[in-house]
């Protein structure tokens, strides 16, 4: 099926409700898989057992930037092309990563505060991610302040491209400025710092996490399409009501 | 597994994943189903889209 066919949601519906329960089944799969990883996965030498936040900390954080990096090519399907699933995708993303990003940043303030002797610290890592779930936060309230969806699209739009200059900043916040964070150990030049032990049961679970955001947008975007469905129905039957 | 002394925050990291994603999953199913609601009441009105064609139901 050419690419383009997926524009249409009726077909985007039929083909998603295929793909659906065999994308859900990966992910329990890739759960159960990681958990076991993560059970048999060694200490850290170093911060003990305290290392085992890491697999639902740093996922939580890959997926944070990548839902908004998700929503910021959207944003030009809004505005340059007028895609009809571009706006519908952003708009079933974003609750997602709100979700997500608050996950990264709770979990990292319970492995923080054993680790560094603090919750939270205004250092550019955490104050970037801050940031970041504020944004979120500020397009879902966007998306209920507009009632009309195409206008609200393109609102959203152009405020996720702004608040797009903000993922370089979360990514080489730890090489530019001085933080408590530690600096990249998986995503850097030179490849993994990790010993195999560790940074398989890692990659598992973050496959584990792209999967459940991969069906649970999936499913969001199906709701939105019937959303709107509903929306223009009740617009028909008012206006039918109105004797137009 | 002893998980050390720092048991409770990893415990609390783990709890706080898990409520975070069943919710998500909560609302998912919860929306799909009040949209499925509202998109076969309008039907059984006899509110149709204005192709004439019924709205497909997702499976």
């Amino acid at each position: 099926m050419p690419l383009i066919d997926l524009a249409n949601p009726t077909r985007f519906l039929t083909l998603s409700g295929r793909i659906l329960p065999w994308l859900s089944a990966a992910t329990l799969i890739a759960f159960a898989f990681g958990i076991a990883q993560v059970i048999g996965a060694p200490d850290d030498y170093q911060q003990g057992s305290t290392a085992k936040i890491m697999y639902i900390h740093v996922p939580s954080a890959w997926l944070s930037m990548f839902i908004w990096g998700t929503m910021s090519i959207a944003a030009l399907g809004t505005l340059v092309w007028r895609h009809p699933l571009a706006d519908v995708a952003a708009k079933a993303a974003a609750p997602i990563g709100a979700a997500l990003t608050l996950q990264c940043l709770i979990t990292g303030m319970l492995w923080g505060r054993p680790m560094w002797g603090t919750y939270w610290v205004w250092d550019g890592r955490l104050t970037s991610v801050l940031v970041l779930f504020l944004m979120y936060l500020g397009v879902l309230a966007l998306w209920r302040t507009i009632e009309e969806p195409s206008r609200a699209a393109r609102a959203v739009a152009v405020l996720t491209l702004v608040g797009a200059l903000n993922l370089p900043i979360i990514k080489f916040s730890v090489d530019w400025w001085s933080t408590l964070h530690q600096p990249s150990s998986v995503l850097r030049l030179g490849g993994p710092a990790m010993h195999p032990s560790i940074l398989v049961p890692l990659l598992v679970m973050g496959l584990a996490f792209f999967l459940l955001f991969f069906t649970l947008h999936l499913a969001a975007m199906r709701n939105e399409i019937m959303r709107r469905r509903v929306r223009t129905l009740m617009l028909m039957q008012a206006d039918a009501a109105a004797g137009h | 597994m002893d998980l050390g002394p720092h048991a409770a925050f990893i415990i609390g990291a783990y709890a706080v994943a898990i409520l975070i994603v069943a919710a998500l999953i909560a609302w998912v199913l919860i929306d799909q189903r009040r949209q499925r609601q509202l998109l076969s009441d309008l039907e059984a009105r006899g509110i149709t889209r204005r192709s004439g064609r019924s709205p497909e139901r997702p499976q």
